[in-house]
């Protein structure tokens, strides 16, 4: 049990993290908190990809000049794949999230409110 | 509601940590993950494209078709944010402000008058300004080459050390936006006209898919560098290192262009004229 724990609790940080990210999407009133919701998110799930390339004692994934085209020993290299996965990730979340905050503006705009209720309130009256 | 939220996030967080059992443990080197294809792109990546940093190799050659798609979608949430919050209408504020350099005097000025004064002595100024600071405007005009200079930097040694196109377009649209910032966006604009950074978003993307294409043009499958090396007089193993250094400076330009092209929209709200 005590062996479970110490070797698996970082996936446990990454729950964490996912929870209180779902949370905030789901209960959160205001748009704004539920983008950051979105985006605690997505940290959480970019932490778990790359925790789950990690090597114990290995270096990041770049070839040491000295290797020449000699054989390269692949447990002294983490895994790259998560990396170039998360890479192209963070950059596309930083896109949806101006994507985002382009629709909260508009959603301003128009109801003059972020709160959730009340747009909803100005929706039916609209109607 | 919110208890109701509580409950099923909790549900969920339960559920996930009884499937961590059966992951692997933290750092194991036989995980299945890194048991499956990443062995062999850590064996073959300086053979086969003499890139030793297997990020960069994996991302623009093994993997060039995700890549490719994934710039596109970073193209089009820039549109996406042109088309919804750009307005090209003369903004329903009525009037700019001026302010008279020499004396602090600031005047307003209706904007039915059309003409725009065209003095030296009078700088436009934004609706809420603050005075300047002079540590910072001197310290953000000193800085930003520098960190232009690290984010070229980082695109063209992303052969060799932790970097690429990503990367160094994220730092360099980030001078853009530090200068706009501290400044003001009119400031910013002045260096990167709308239109350009348009252009240079859509550009981006043209040169990976460009790359793409000639090397279709050459006889190859699509994003296949090999196909490179009679243009560029190289063996088919530099002609790959080569066509992924065209391919990042593509992508580097596309993420510089868009996040520009997004800051400028979200500040401004689509008017370009006020900024943060």
């Amino acid at each position: 049990m005590f062996e479970y724990i110490i070797t698996k609790y970082n996936y446990w940080i990454y729950i964490t993290l996912m929870m209180i990210g779902l949370y905030a999407m789901i209960s959160k009133n205001n748009l704004v908190k539920k983008i950051i919701g979105m985006n605690i998110f997505q940290t959480a799930i970019i932490l778990f990809y790359i925790s789950i390339g990690a090597k114990r004692g290995a270096t990041i994934p770049i070839i040491e000049h000295s290797h020449g085209h000699g054989i390269i020993d692949i447990t002294r290299y983490i895994n790259p794949l998560p990396h170039v996965l998360m890479l192209t990730a963070i950059v596309v979340s930083v896109a949806t999230l101006g994507v985002a905050l382009a629709l909260a503006i508009k959603v301003y705009k128009r109801y003059n409110t972020l709160e959730e209720d009340e747009i909803i309130k100005k929706i039916r009256e609209d109607e | 509601m919110k208890k109701l939220a509580l409950i099923i996030v909790i549900l969920t967080g339960i559920l996930l940590m009884y499937a961590t059992v059966d992951f692997p443990p933290w750092g194991d080197p036989n995980s299945p993950a890194s048991r499956h294809v990443s062995p062999r792109y850590i064996k073959k990546s300086v053979e086969e494209t003499g890139v030793p940093n297997i990020v960069t190799a994996v991302l623009a050659d093994y993997r060039g078709y995700d890549t490719m798609f994934e710039t596109t979608v970073i193209f089009g949430a820039g549109v996406v944010c042109f088309f919804l919050l750009r307005v090209f209408k003369r903004s329903p504020r009525k009037e700019s402000l001026y302010r008279h350099l020499l004396t602090g005097l600031v005047i307003r000025v209706r904007e039915d008058m059309q003409e725009e004064p065209d003095l030296e002595e009078f700088e436009r100024i934004d609706t809420l300004w603050t005075p300047y600071d002079l540590i910072l405007k001197t310290v953000c005009r000193i800085m930003i080459p520098f960190i232009q200079l690290f984010a070229l930097y980082v695109i063209a040694h992303g052969h060799h050390s932790p970097g690429g196109g990503f990367q160094g377009g994220v730092i360099l649209g980030a001078s853009f936006i530090l200068l706009a910032i501290s400044h003001d966006l009119r400031t910013m604009l002045r260096r990167m006209k709308e239109k350009l950074h348009t252009v240079l978003c859509a550009v981006g993307v043209m040169i990976y898919a460009g790359v793409g294409a000639v090397c279709v043009l050459l006889g190859f499958n699509f994003l296949d560098y090999k196909a490179l090396s009679p243009l560029l007089h190289t063996t088919a193993v530099m002609a790959r290192s080569y066509g992924i250094f065209i391919v990042e400076v593509g992508v580097g330009i596309a993420v510089m262009a868009t996040m520009i092209w997004i800051y400028n929209n979200l500040s401004s709200e689509g008017r370009y004229d006020e900024g943060l």
